[in-house]
């Protein structure tokens, strides 16, 4: 056990400068020259251009400028932006705000998709397993943008049960209706796999042994079926923990979140080499270590996993 | 099919006791797309209090559907249609779901089938035992039960139950699985006890033991015992009345031996004619008593095996003395195992083996799983590259044969595996089934095939109206017809049959015994059988190899092997085959 976690964390390793570089070359293959953009129509004077240029070490070649960085990053300086901020402290402000959004997101879209998988496949081809069924699919299908704005006029401005947009800080009572839009087509697929998996141990053998031995059909189901049909279930929303994290671009722009992907976004238009390989290269780490913080989590749930290793 | 025989009445209705259960008339029907469809018409029997009773009969009879109507655990789509089933004087049909979880496991035990797919693999054991002690009160949650868990398993024969509680099934073996399944069914020392095939996953010495442990605990406990079987002399052997049921119908019951030694409806005849472990019995026994009184009837198109096992021997001295046809000199495979820690440990799963097969011949090897008898099957065939030693065939060593020259080779050496299901291409038709090797090794133009096709199916005995049917529209036998028919398209010398008839019912088993039988001697076919069941090899095969743990630990004719076993294996081996302590002949 001690020896895979070890060979895991190992891995980070090629991921973290992989990822790194890969980024910073994209970042620095993106055509259009940052410090024009920078300085807007009126143009600058040549010589604070080269002052800047030399600032941001962008007169050097690619392989130096991303060592600069390197370098910078293991004196814990992660740059800064062009408005003179550090790295590090946007992310400290973003980061917390957006982890937020994913874990009230995460937990909605669990809770509300197994309940409703598992009622929908104990009673497959009811009429509340249809209906579950067709609203998933309609769930998955809808962009989500239409869900957030529609979402956002109706229980933001016409009921106002929740404020439209996210106010100073992000309390969580701001997220819950941007949570909600975000778990939406997650919670569509996880009632779909709820469904299939626990129809799918319902035939078990052991299902009907369990019955057979004189376990009461609510044991049956909570020990038996429920537990057993988790484990494809814990697998996605793992992996979609770190899909949130890194894809709540849209829904905060909607609701002006002010996390990470907004943050990510307008990096990315201004060329800020520093801001986005730093935030790119947190969101790999962040995944990598969510990934096999999922394959200990399956192990748990699956013994015959467990000891394989 | 006339003579149906109600249930004999039994010697306890004289005693005047009140039968524990009573089966009045019972019809199961399945919905279907078609509508309903009858699984059970019709059945009848009764079980004393402590009395051991088993119903035998082919895989569709209804056996397992009656037993499962008893203690309501029909799958969806079955119920009970009409009939009573009186339990202590309760009938179980009219009794509600919620009254049902008290009778279950308390009063009525199961055993199931398969000790792989019963048990919650992500739950350990101790988990399992436990929650079933609680649920039906027989202990407290927590450090009684666990006592008491401790004290079932145990009692069902895992000396070392206290360290094995927070084991996971997987960690068990298949045998120590079926002793858990045993101890959890008995947990609750039930009045009935229904046992669902419990030992037909498990090997033949692995069977006996458990058997032997349950007759005694349920004897110990005074516990009734319904019992379910497809096998005929292992029913006979464990329990007192025989019930055999053939298409949903009780067609004839009775006690056991009496049962036995004069079957009155067609159906159980050929059943104890069919019988392999009874089969070989039988041979022993005819070189004593020449009369053969209980061979198959005459005017049945069934197969007597005993004439075909004759025949083979008759055949033999003309092959004697013959080539060898594969000659295996120590071959060993050695297998690298991940044991975790970034290390892999060497495990021999073939130990320096040896055998020669002469042309036209059968050789079987016979071993428990794990023995290692497919992966010699694998070597031959070269699915698995050999570690050490070396396989011929023909004289040609393997080992130095290029890629085009094994090509070759495998055109006359072709393999039919155990699994009729598993070996077919679902999406490929039997024609095209059948087809595909000569369409791989470039036989003939397309008529040629398709000739060789409808002389295949012939030689199989299989309709040519089946060519376009998909596998999966095939019953068993059927299917292990095609694979047979696959096999020999290429017309080859050599035939390797790994646990070809395992997954077979005893009649379709004779079938297709014969069928290979006869196929040898008309194209002088060689037969490399591989098995576990002792009780076919003494039918088919004329040398034996005993495997254990990798090793050949015996080697012989087949009638040396069986008649003067010399290594102590064998001879647990011979002594499990079920029904060997029936003496047939008065």
């Amino acid at each position: 056990m001690v020896w895979y976690i070890l060979r895991r964390l190992l891995q980070l390793i090629p991921v973290f400068f992989g990822a790194t570089l890969l980024i910073y070359f994209m970042v620095f293959a993106l055509p259009g020259d940052p410090i024009a953009a920078l300085a807007g129509d009126r143009g600058l004077n040549p010589a604070v251009i080269a002052q800047l240029r030399a600032h941001y070490h962008l007169d050097q070649p690619f392989i130096i400028q991303y060592l600069i960085y390197l370098r910078g990053i293991f004196t814990g300086d992660l740059g800064t932006s062009f408005s003179g901020q550090p790295v590090s402290q946007i992310l400290a402000a973003t980061f917390p705000v957006t982890l937020r959004l994913t874990i009230l997101a995460v937990i909605i879209e669990s809770a509300a998709g197994i309940l409703i998988g598992l009622v929908s496949g104990l009673r497959k081809g009811k009429l509340f397993d249809a209906s579950a069924l067709v609203v998933s699919l309609i769930m998955i299908s809808i962009p989500i943008f239409v869900i957030a704005f529609v979402s956002q006029f109706i229980f933001g401005i016409k009921l106002a049960w929740a404020p439209p947009t996210v106010s100073e800080g992000a309390p969580w009572g701001d997220l819950i209706l941007p949570a909600f839009v975000l778990a939406t087509v997650s919670f569509a697929y996880i009632v779909r796999l709820t469904r299939a998996s626990v129809i799918e141990n319902l035939s078990e053998d052991f299902v009907r042994t369990a019955t057979a031995k004189g376990l009461s059909r609510r044991r049956v189901i909570r020990v038996h079926i429920l537990r057993n049909s988790m484990i494809p279930v814990v697998t996605y929303i793992g992996t979609d923990f770190g899909t949130l994290i890194v894809g709540a671009t849209v829904t905060e722009g909607i609701f002006n979140v002010p996390g990470v992907g907004r943050t990510l976004y307008q990096a990315i238009i201004r060329g800020e080499a520093p801001t986005v390989v730093s935030f790119v290269t947190v969101m790999v780490i962040i995944y990598v270590v969510f990934n096999l913080l999922i394959d200990l989590l399956y192990g748990l749930l699956d013994p015959r996993i467990r000891y394989a290793k | 099919m006339t003579e149906i025989i109600e249930p004999t009445t039994t010697r306890w209705s004289e005693s005047g006791t009140r039968p524990l259960l009573e089966i009045k008339d019972l019809h199961v029907g399945f919905a279907t797309q078609n509508g309903l469809v009858s699984a059970v018409s019709g059945v009848n029997f009764t079980i004393m209090p402590g009395e051991t009773v088993a119903i035998v009969g082919e895989s569709g009879s209804g056996k397992s559907t009656t037993a499962h109507a008893i203690i309501d655990l029909l799958p969806g789509s079955g119920k009970v249609t009409g009939g009573q089933i009186l339990f202590d004087g309760l009938d179980l049909t009219a009794t509600s779901d919620r009254d049902f979880e008290d009778i279950r496991g308390t009063l009525i035990g199961f055993v199931p089938q398969d000790p792989m797919s019963n048990l919650n693999p992500v739950l350990n054991i101790g988990f399992q035992v436990q929650e079933t002690l609680v649920a039906n009160g027989k202990a407290q949650r927590g450090r009684d039960a666990k006592a008491k868990a401790i004290k079932v398993l145990q009692q069902a024969g895992l000396g070392d139950a206290a360290h094995r509680l927070r084991q996971y099934p997987h960690q068990f073996s298949g045998g120590m699985r079926q002793r858990v399944l045993i101890g959890i069914g008995l947990s609750s020392t039930p009045k009935l006890l229904i046992a669902d095939e419990p030992t037909s996953a498990l090997d033949v010495t692995v069977q006996r033991t458990i058997l032997d442990h349950l007759a005694k605990l349920t004897r110990e406990s005074g516990t009734a015992v319904l019992f379910i079987t497809h096998d005929l002399g292992l029913a006979a052997e464990r329990a007192e009345k025989l019930i055999v049921m053939y298409k949903g119908k009780v067609v004839e019951s009775g006690p056991s031996v009496e049962l036995l030694r004069n079957p009155q409806h067609p159906y159980t005849r050929r059943l104890v004619a069919a019988a392999p472990s009874l089969a070989s019995r039988r041979i022993q026994s005819s070189k004593v008593v020449p009369d053969r009184a209980y061979a198959a009837p005459s005017g049945v198109e069934d197969v007597d095996l005993i004439a075909a096992a004759d025949a083979r021997i008759d055949r033999l001295p003309a092959s004697v003395g013959a080539v060898p046809s594969i000659v295996v000199e120590n071959l060993t495979k050695v297998f690298h195992i991940n044991t975790g820690k970034l290390r892999r440990e060497p495990f021999t799963a073939v130990d320096s083996v040896s055998f020669a097969i002469a042309k036209g011949t059968t050789t079987a090897l016979v071993g428990e799983s794990g023995s290692g008898k497919s992966t010699v099957a694998r070597l031959i065939l070269k699915l698995e590259n050999v570690t050490s030693g070396s396989v011929s065939v023909d004289g040609e060593d393997l080992e130095r044969l290029g890629s085009r020259e094994l090509f070759a080779l495998r055109r006359r050496m072709q393999p039919v595996f155990q699994d009729p299901f598993g070996s077919l291409d679902p999406l490929y038709n039997i024609a095209s089934t059948i087809a595909e090797p000569l369409v791989t090794h470039r036989v003939g133009n397309r008529k040629e095939q398709h000739a060789r096709v409808l002389e295949l199916l012939d030689q199989v005995a299989l309709p040519v109206a089946l060519m376009d049917r998909y596998p999966n529209e095939l019953s068993g036998g059927q299917r292990q017809r095609v694979a047979i028919a696959r096999a020999l398209a290429l017309k080859p010398d050599i035939v390797i049959l790994d646990e070809a008839v395992s997954a077979l019912d005893v009649l379709v088993q004779a079938q297709i015994l014969a069928l290979l039988n006869e196929l040898q001697s008309e194209l002088n076919l060689t037969y490399l059988f591989i098995t576990h069941d002792l009780a076919v090899v003494r039918l088919v095969a004329d040398n034996v190899c005993v495997m254990q743990k990798g090793k050949i630990v015996e080697a012989g004719s087949t009638d040396s092997v069986f008649d003067n076993p010399r290594d102590e294996y064998t001879k647990e081996l011979l002594a499990a085959i079920p029904g060997a302590g029936i003496q047939l002949t008065v």
